[in-house]
Parts: structure tokens; sequence; C-alpha cells
């Protein structure tokens, strides 16, 4: 088991390596120069100018904001990955997960700590909702879950754009009016500390997030169970296990995850619930994090960062004229490279075997 | 000795040309829609790259731009330019209104200019348009156009219904019932600006129902709105549609001609363009709203519309005299049905 972890680390990482290198080839085909990348790069997630030497914290503050959302989509597509479902619909429990953020928000009235408390669990409550559908048809009637999931993304977007546009909108009709600070993860202390970046709590949750996907897959019966179903159905059928009930458990916990990051998205990085003018991007990008993540929660955690800086970086590479599409072939091609894992497992077995029969000789 | 002098000199130049004051530098930062949306960003874009090559300054250095993935980059994209410190940053679309309250705070100092709302900060520029007028120009063309072919309805597609998108159903009702009062004018929001399909969708409706021509504001959901003007035009029922924001005759050709009757020109361009240059010459106008309508050339019509006859283009010449001159004045928000 360590072992295979162990490969998995290791075709990310020459995934990633690969991923940069295309993305390097292709700025150099450009015309312009890939060493301007790498310290935009470097920039967006340390605040280090490389040019001036200076140091500006908004950088790191801005490069978590971008990384807290597609770590937790990450760990929605990765849960339902261990129980051998395909969650493509983190996109849309992210949005009904805003939608209910934005909700409770403006609809309750708590005090400092309690408010932000039911916000989260309300968005977490309405992504699990909505991951829950697709889950039980599943279930009940074998309908592919990558069809159900899909569709949902679309039935969300335009619900939250209905409910926003039509129900809860303010003078502009496209946003609601600003929520109450109860609501809301922001502090002007992690923003003065970052020089004014939207830094704020919603860290946390996602810390405690990632440590409940880790104690509930590896260490509970429970997620046994669940991993059991996505190693072989029938045999964990035969075995006793409630397969039906542990897809539409997974698919619950899934949408939860998605939901959270709806939240944090809404009354962290904003003070308002949007209409949104098209998807934004946010649960594919966790289908990129989950596989480059090797579905387990460090690996979710380190891609989570991983793709955050890449989108932290997109301002400073663009207006060195290198175009925001270079960021996300490079995030294509690492995913690529994942997925030609048998590819690069065999590549690698290959050369280790080439070494080891000089060792065989020795013995 | 000569030679000292002629080294003295050769470095002095060198000197000079590193410390010489630094090129006007101007940044766009779009929405989500993207520098090619054929909408306000791209138009915007245009703008801007026509003060570059007005002053010699380069494109992708002196005058660049950044494009937003999400809401999200807002805020960051403003702020990376701020902290390049750009002599003006520039963003269209009202869905900047938060980000560049937000930014124009934490960077007091920077020059800022919002297109298509407004944010009443010292250091922010708002430049708004009057699409109500612009509309009610095509509204005038749609309706005689539709009368000479002896139809009696005309139909309208919105991207999303708010008050902004409202502007242009107003003036263009009104501008269909300048004409005719008689004259139906169907309304559709799609409630998507992304979306040409949904667009596409929408004409097939309105068309089916009798429409004869279409007027939309809906960005890339209009292109569906062109596509399907432009295909039943080819089969010999002809229809037809009115573009949005830029000229989009191009986009309507089929064979020899072009499905697209004209255009509500919104020049986006125009307002960047202008506050650069006043920007440059050291008057940016801080904290002042500049509106751009019928007047100032801020919404018209193309220069040439092959599509439209002589005395339409004259009616509509003799409308904008009377909208210029305030003797008729287009109201903003749609009559109630």
């Amino acid at each position: 088991m360590a072992n295979r972890n162990r490969d998995a680390l290791v075709v990310s990482l020459v995934a990633v390596l690969l991923g940069f290198l295309t993305g390097s080839v292709i700025i150099l085909l450009t015309g312009k120069n890939p060493i301007a990348m790498f310290s935009a790069m470097i920039q967006g997630a340390s605040g280090v100018i490389i040019k001036t030497g200076k140091f500006n914290p908004r950088y790191i503050g801005e490069f978590v904001i971008q990384a807290l959302p597609i770590i937790l989509t990450g760990l929605s597509v990765g849960f339902a990955f261990r129980t051998g479902l395909f969650n493509i619909g983190a996109e849309g429990q992210f949005v009904v997960g805003s939608l209910a953020a934005a909700i409770v928000a403006l609809g309750v009235k708590a005090p400092p700590g309690i408010h932000v408390v039911l916000v989260l669990l309300g968005a977490m409550v309405a992504g699990g909702f909505w991951g829950a559908i697709p889950g039980y048809l599943k279930a009940k009637f074998n309908v592919h879950e990558v069809v159900v999931t899909i569709m949902l993304n679309y039935v969300a977007f335009f619900v939250n754009n209905w409910a926003i546009l039509d129900v809860f909108h303010s003078a502009d009709r496209v946003k609601t009016a600003e929520f109450p600070v109860t609501a809301l993860l922001k502090d002007p202390m992690l923003s003065q500390l970052t020089r004014g970046s939207r830094l704020n709590w919603g860290f946390v949750p996602v810390i405690i997030a990632l440590i409940v996907y880790w104690f509930v897959i590896e260490k509970t019966t429970f997620g046994y169970s669940l991993r059991a179903v996505g190693f072989n159905k029938d045999a964990a059928r035969y075995a006793g296990m409630k397969v039906n009930r542990n897809v539409v458990l997974s698919m619950t916990m899934a949408g939860a995850f998605a939901g959270l990051a709806g939240a944090i998205i809404t009354v962290g990085t904003f003070n308002f619930g949007r209409a949104l003018p098209m998807a934004e991007g946010y649960g594919f990008d966790g289908i990129a994090v989950a596989l480059v993540g090797g579905n387990v929660a460090p690996g979710i955690f380190l891609s989570g960062l991983l793709f955050g800086m890449l989108k932290a970086a997109q301002p400073l590479m663009q207006s060195q004229g290198i175009p925001k599409e270079i960021a996300g072939i490079i995030q294509a091609s690492i995913v690529m490279f994942v997925a030609m894992k048998h590819g690069i497992t065999y590549i690698l077995e290959r050369m280790r075997t080439r070494k080891e029969p000089p060792k065989e000789a020795e013995a | 000795m000569k030679k000292r002098i002629v080294f003295a000199l050769v470095a002095l130049t060198a000197i000079v040309a590193v410390f010489a004051a630094p090129a006007f530098r101007v940044g766009l930062v779009t929405d989500v829609g993207g520098i090619d949306d054929k909408s306000f960003n791209q138009g915007t874009w245009e703008g801007i790259k026509r003060f570059a090559t007005e002053n010699k300054l380069v494109v992708g250095t002196d005058v660049k731009y950044l494009q937003s993935t999400a809401e999200a980059d807002y805020v960051p994209n403003l702020s990376t330019f701020a902290d390049e410190g750009l002599d003006l940053i520039v963003a269209p679309g009202f869905l900047f209104e938060k980000a560049m309250g937000e930014v124009a705070d934490q960077y007091p100092t920077q020059k800022l200019l919002i297109i298509d709302s407004v944010v009443n900060k010292p250091n922010v520029a708002s430049a708004v348009f009057a699409e109500h007028e612009g509309s009610f120009l095509v509204g005038v063309a749609a309706g005689m156009q539709a009368k000479k072919a002896k139809k009696n309805m005309v139909g309208f597609v919105g991207g999303m219904q708010f008050p902004l998108i409202e502007k242009f159903q107003a003036g263009f009702e009104q501008g269909v019932k300048a004409v005719d009062p008689k004259i139906t004018v169907l309304v559709d929001y799609a409630g998507d600006f992304g979306n040409p399909g949904k667009g596409q969708a929408l004409a097939v409706k309105q068309f089916n129902a009798g429409a004869y021509i279409i007027f939309h504001a809906a960005g890339g959901t209009g292109n569906g709105v062109i596509k399907e003007a432009k295909e039943r035009s080819q089969k010999g029922d002809i229809r037809w549609a009115i573009g949005v924001d830029k000229d989009q005759y191009a986009d309507g050709v089929y064979g020899t001609k072009s499905a697209v009757l004209t255009s509500m020109m919104k020049r986006v361009d125009v307002a960047a363009h202008d506050v650069a240059v006043l920007t440059m010459a050291g008057k940016f106008p801080g904290g002042q709203v500049l509106v751009f309508n019928v007047k100032n050339k801020g919404v018209s019509i193309p220069a040439t519309n092959p599509n439209l006859s002589k005395d339409i283009i004259a009616k509509i010449a003799d409308y904008e005299k009377q909208i210029a001159s305030g003797k008729l004045v287009v109201s903003e928000i749609p009559a109630k049905k």
C-alpha cells in the first residue's frame, strides 16, 4: 500500500514536471520567455517579486483564496471517486451551496460566530442534497451519475440565477444586498496582515474538511466499506455491505464538500450572493485537483495548492504577455499526464529493471 | 581626450534613454467574457489600442490587458495592475462595480475608469451610455423596415433582465411605436449572455410567432439570433437581426448579403480612448460621471448601413437631431404591459 502511494506520488510529480515542460515549450514557441512564467508563479505563491527583491504579502493572501475552493471541490470529486462514482456535478453542488449560503446569510439572524457556522452548514446541506439526487437515482434506478450530475449543473446554474435575479436581488438586480458582518468569514485583521488581500477565515473549514476526509476514508469502517464499493461493487455486496446506501451517502458527502466551497466563496471572497453570467469552473477544477491528488487528502491538498498557484500567477503572467490560456494548458497537460499513469509507471518500471540486473549479478 | 568626450556622450545618451520618463501605461481588465467577446471587452480594447497607436505606445508592454476567468478574479487583476503603478486602469462592465470600489479604496492614488456603471470615488471616472437613445434609433429602423415588408411584428431578445438591458428594450419599443403604434414587439430574456443556442431557440420562437426583425442585446447569446436570421434568409424566408454594441454586419453575411439590418453601436472604444487622452493630458475626470449619448455620438448606428434604404437613414438622422436637441426624450424604463 505504501508502495502504491509512493508510486502515485511519483506519477503525479512526473506529470507536473511534464506539464510545466509542455507549458514552457509552448511559451517558447510563441516567442516569450518561460522564465517570466516561473517568476510569476513564485511571486504568485510567495509574494516575492524576483526582479526587485521586494515582498508583497497580498499575493500570498490571494494565492490562498484561489486554492481554498478548489481543494474543497477536489475533495468532493475525490470522495465520490473512492466509491467508484464520477462526480461531474461539483460545479452544480458548488452553486447551490453558494445560493444556500446567501439565503442563510440574509435570512437568518444569529450572534457572531454562530451565524457564520449556520451559513457553512446550510451550504453543506444544500450541496449534500444536490449530490444525493444523482446518488439516489444511481442506487435506485441505476441511472448513470455522470449524466445526472452534468444535467444538475445546468439546473443549479439556472435555479441560482432565477433566485438571485427574481427573489433575493438588490437594487441592481444581479446580486443580493450585502450580508451582515456576522455571516462573513472576512476579517479586517487578516486582510491588513496581507496588505489588503481578501484572505479570510475560510482556511479553517478547509483544514477541518481535509481532516474529516482523511479520517472518514482511511480510519473508519464506513470509509472502508465506501472504498470496498469503489474497488468492486459486487464483491462488496456479496460481503454484506449496503452498496446502495453507500452510493447515496458518498454522493451526499461529496456534495457537502462542494457546497462548502460555494459558501467560502460567497461569504469569504465576496459578501453578497451573485447571479452568474456563466459557469465559473470551480467544480471542474476540482476534477483536475482530485485526479492529480490521487484522491487522497494530502494529495488533494497539495494539488489544490498547485492549481491555486497557477490561478494566482495568471494576472502576473498575463501582464508579462503570457496569455492566461497557458496556465490552462499546463493544468490540462498535467491532468493528461496523470491520466497516462500506466504509461508513466511502465516507463518507470522499465528504468528500474534496467538498473536492477547488474545488482542481481553482484549478488 | 576626444575619445573621452565621445565616450561620455554615449554614456549620457544611454543614461537618458534609461531614465527617460517612462511611457504612459494603460491596463484593461476584462470581465469573464474575455478580450474577443465581440462586445464591450473587445470594443474597449480597440479604443485603448487606438490610443496606443496615436501616442506611439507599445501594445503588450505600455498598454495591456488581463482577462478574468471568474468574478473572484476582478479584484486581484485590478490590484496586480495597481501594484505595477499603471497610469490608468480600465474595466468595462457594471459587474466590476464592487471590485472597482474596493480597489479604489485600497489604492487611493490609482486612476481608474469604469465603463457602464457609476462608482462614486474621487479616483474613479465613470462612463455610462444612453443605450435607450441608441436603441430608439434601431427601433425606428426596425419599424420602418417591417412596414415596408407589410409586417406588423418585431422582437427583442435580451441577455439577462436587469435595468441596464431593460434600457435597450425600452428604447427599442419606443422607436418601433414611433413609426407605428400598432406594431407588436415581442420580448424575451435568455437569462444568459454566453449561450448562442439559447439565443437561437428564442429567435426560432419569435420568428415562428411572426416577428420579422429581432434586436438582440444579449452579447454572445445574440450570435444565435443572428445565426437564425441568416439561416432563414438563406432559405428565402427573409428575416432580419439587429446587432448590438459593435457593427455586427459581418456576422450576418450570407452570399453577398447580410441578415444584420443595422446595429446599435455603443462606443465603449470612444469612452476608453477619450478618458485615456484626458488622463494623459493631466485632466483625469476622477469622481465624474461621463455620459455618452446620441448627442456626443456615444451611441449611434454604424456609419454605413448597406441594408437600410435612404428614407430610413434620413428618418433616423431626423430623430437623432430631435434627441440631441432634447426635443424628444426617450424613457429608460420599459412601458408596463
